[in-house]
């Protein structure tokens, strides 16, 4: 049967032949599916720019929400602190498009409003209902408003912050270093409310012998690359009644910042550094306070409110071990503004999904969760619970300390002016460099070109 | 191996699989204009990432732009950029503390880089060994080096603090190489001179081992002593070598930016901050492109500038 057998072979080459065709048609299919869907969801996926820290994780964590709520996924750009606003600053001055969503210094507010960085919100918070009264006052001042104070909005408060303090709490209540202190300084040994009791303090357990270690009196910031000294000085500076400029006549400021009071501030910075810092501290930010105060190398350490959940789960100077307290006071009281806020970037194609993720983080529910995780809320709903102050050890202080910030220029050209600062406070507080009145007037001098250049002057 | 006709039978091969219009066409280039149709691409990209931003830079230079505020214009204002410049003392400070750190690297490195050089060319036991050992600092990153010397300088733990404690007899916390203004600017001239002393030292060897043995062979006949010797033939026939490694290096550290800033940042206050950090500083921190790019063209011509006339000796000493 050769006939029956080509027959049968053609047969099975036909069928052969419409396997491969099935089979190459699915695959196409599904190749055009599974092409359209990875489409899809790189459509629906956006990137969030921020610092590489703490609360960054916890944000990881929240976004899962929003993911799981509208199918958008999340991708993130952490940047360290150290390189953050050159990185980040970089990007927005070059239109790029890594980012849709920016949790961007709050000092960057004015240039990127008036560079067209970020895109003006008003529209989108009245269409969505979104209302800055959600928000606490302070926060929306500093964190979304430009100009200054007016109902421009071009960011959502997202991250409250400030300067405030930590302790080590055992060591306050050892009783012979009690006892011993209260002959030197005829007081108890209790955290400090004024800069005068923390010096007294941070002296008093500077080259001490605790444990069988020498410990140290205070971790303050003394950073003089990007931001540190300049937010270290300003929370002696604001205490002392610091101002920028004359409130009347904007850009003003003879004897404001070289007041009596800015040079006595700048006077007892420069004091406590030298009398009370360990050895070498000369160039210290938030990460090598981290690490003084991690390691039982320092009594005191000042640092930013964001690092203050993962130092109280600390399993070294964690839990009892640790305290915590608002900036002290000296004339007034007056913390420096850490924090940040949410913009959408103007160069991004996913404008649309950015804005829902806002949308969706202004929730208050989103807000409390966002708190419990370790993210600091601005939103009503959180800090003006009764129970707040509860919540952890630490959130009096934060609700007290928002209560009184300052910020920093949040003029567009905040880094010059920044970094200016940088400079005279560098040169004169680590480098002993002239006088507080002298680096003072220097940086009046600075700050007057920069006004000049930008024809504010 | 290849052999000169397996060559011939390749060529052939290639001209008759070329097509015949395309053989037509290069067949009528002349040898000229097929050798800048080699050198094109590289003149392209040279011109395109070299000269353009070099006259750009100098255009920048006359305006008061600024990269951040691209939007908001910029305006030509003559020579403004360079007066402020050059009347600029914190530029002048930079400049000092430039000229400190390239003297004092350059001589340091120059006196024990030859003498490491001149011993290793003694050809001893394991030189080989010792060579390799000391050229390895220079095969680091130096965003590396700066890191380790940070720890390395550190009061409380660092090694070359309880090092010099140790043998002063002074408590190692009680000085600090970073954080000190009088110290800070000879702690990275120890570190860069670390790191590429060995450079020099290659170098110096490459001359020394350059030098037949002939001449030192004519020069015992004559009975010059060894210290005649050094001077009159060691010196004179490794100078060349010697002053082209100290052109490069001087130019490295002219720029010098990574290593230090790893290191101090500039600080304490300013005392280290070199011109290239501080121009980093004003051209990226705080984005007076103008002003920076003045301040980049006059680094610029002083280098340039100072190597012309630094490679004008250089070719009177080959002569000699």
């Amino acid at each position: 049967m050769p006939c029956g057998r080509n027959k049968n072979l053609r047969e099975e080459i036909f069928m052969l032949k419409d396997g491969l065709r099935i089979a190459a048609g699915v695959g196409l299919a599904a190749g055009i599916v599974g092409a359209s869907s990875l489409a899809t969801a790189q459509d629906k996926e956006i990137t969030l720019c921020w610092a590489a820290w703490d609360p960054a994780n916890a944000l990881v964590e929240l976004s899962k929400d929003f993911t799981a709520a509208t199918g958008i996924g999340m991708k993130y750009e952490f940047v360290p602190w150290p390189n953050f606003a050159d990185r980040m600053l970089n990007e927005l001055n070059s239109g790029g498009k890594l980012c849709d969503l920016m949790i961007g210094d709050s000092q960057w507010l004015g240039g990127s409003a008036e560079n067209g960085h970020y895109v003006k919100l008003n529209e989108f918070f009245d269409k969505e209902g979104i209302s800055m009264n959600d928000f606490l006052p302070a926060t929306v001042y500093a964190y979304s408003t430009w100009p200054k104070g007016t109902p421009n909005y071009w960011a959502l408060p997202a991250m409250g912050d400030a300067l405030g303090w930590v302790y080590r709490k055992d060591w306050f209540t050892m009783p012979e270093l009690r006892e011993e202190f209260k002959k030197q300084f005829g007081r108890d040994l209790t955290p400090p409310t004024t800069w005068k009791e923390l010096k007294e303090v941070a002296s008093f357990f500077q080259g001490r012998e605790i444990d069988g270690k020498t410990v140290y009196g205070a971790a303050i910031f003394t950073e003089r690359g990007s931001e540190g000294i300049t937010m270290g000085v300003t929370s002696a500076l604001y205490p002392w009644g610091f101002r920028y400029q004359n409130p009347d006549r904007p850009y003003e400021m003879q004897s404001y910042v070289n007041s009596d009071g800015a040079a006595e501030a700048l006077d007892f910075y420069k004091d406590l550094y030298e009398c009370c810092t360990p050895p070498g501290y000369t160039d210290a930010y938030m990460s090598a306070n981290l690490d003084a105060f991690k390691s039982g190398q320092v009594a005191l350490m000042m640092n930013w409110f964001a690092f203050f959940p993962g130092l109280y789960k600390d399993p070294v100077v964690g839990g009892d071990k640790i305290g915590f307290m608002v900036n002290p006071a000296a004339t007034t009281e007056a913390s420096t503004l850490g924090g940040q806020g949410i913009s959408v970037v103007a160069y991004s194609d996913k404008k649309e999904e950015a804005l829902q993720y806002i949308k969706w983080f202004a929730q208050s529910e989103v807000q409390k969760k966002w708190w419990s995780l370790g993210g600091y809320s601005c939103h009503v709903a959180v800090l003006l619970d009764p129970n707040f102050a509860s919540t952890a050890p630490f959130a009096a202080d934060f609700l007290k300390a928002m209560s009184g910030v300052k910020d920093f220029w949040q003029e567009p050209a905040y880094a010059e002016l920044l970094l200016a600062m940088q400079k005279r406070m560098h040169d004169y507080i680590v480098a002993d460099e002239g006088t507080a009145a002298q680096a003072l007037d220097l940086l009046i001098e600075d700050w007057t070109e920069t006004f000049e250049d930008e024809g504010k002057l | 191996m290849t052999t000169p006709s397996t060559l011939d039978k390749v060529a052939d091969r290639a001209a008759r699989a070329t097509p015949d219009s395309v053989a037509r066409r290069i067949g009528g280039l002349s040898d000229k204009a097929v050798a800048w149709l080699f050198i094109a691409p590289t003149i392209t990209l040279l011109l395109a990432i070299n000269i353009f931003p070099l006259i750009w830079t100098v255009y920048l230079s006359f305006t008061n732009y600024k990269a951040n505020r691209s939007a908001r214009g910029f305006q030509w204002i003559g020579t403004r950029n360079y007066e402020r410049v050059l009347n600029d003392s914190d530029i002048w400070h930079t400049l000092q503390v430039t000229a400190h750190f390239v003297v004092w690297t350059m001589s340091i490195q120059v006196i024990l880089g030859f003498g490491l050089a001149w011993l290793l060319n003694r050809q001893f036991k394991g030189h080989s060994f010792w060579t390799t050992l000391i050229l390895l600092p220079m095969m680091l990153s130096p965003a590396v080096v700066g890191n380790f010397w940070t720890f390395l300088y550190q009061p409380q733990i660092g090694l070359f603090n309880y090092v010099i404690g140790f043998f002063a007899g002074i408590d190692a916390s009680s000085f600090e190489m970073l954080g000190s203004v009088t110290l800070a600017p000879w702690a990275i001239v120890i570190v860069d001179t670390w790191m590429w002393t060995p450079y020099l030292m290659l170098i110096c060897l490459a001359g020394l081992r350059s030098i037949p043995d002939y001449i030192y062979e004519a020069a015992e006949v004559d009975r010059a002593s060894a210290w005649r010797q050094f001077w009159s033939i060691t010196v004179p026939m490794v100078l060349p070598f010697l002053m082209l490694a100290v052109l490069f290096r001087a130019i490295e550290n002219f720029k010098m930016f990574d290593l230090v800033v790893e290191l101090t940042s500039g600080g304490p206050g300013s005392v280290t901050e070199l011109a290239s950090i501080n121009l980093k500083r004003e051209a990226f921190e705080k984005w007076r492109t103008g002003y920076s790019s003045a301040f980049a063209i006059i680094l610029f011509v002083t280098v340039f500038g100072a190597a012309n006339i630094y490679v004008k000796a250089l070719n009177r000493v080959k002569q000699r």
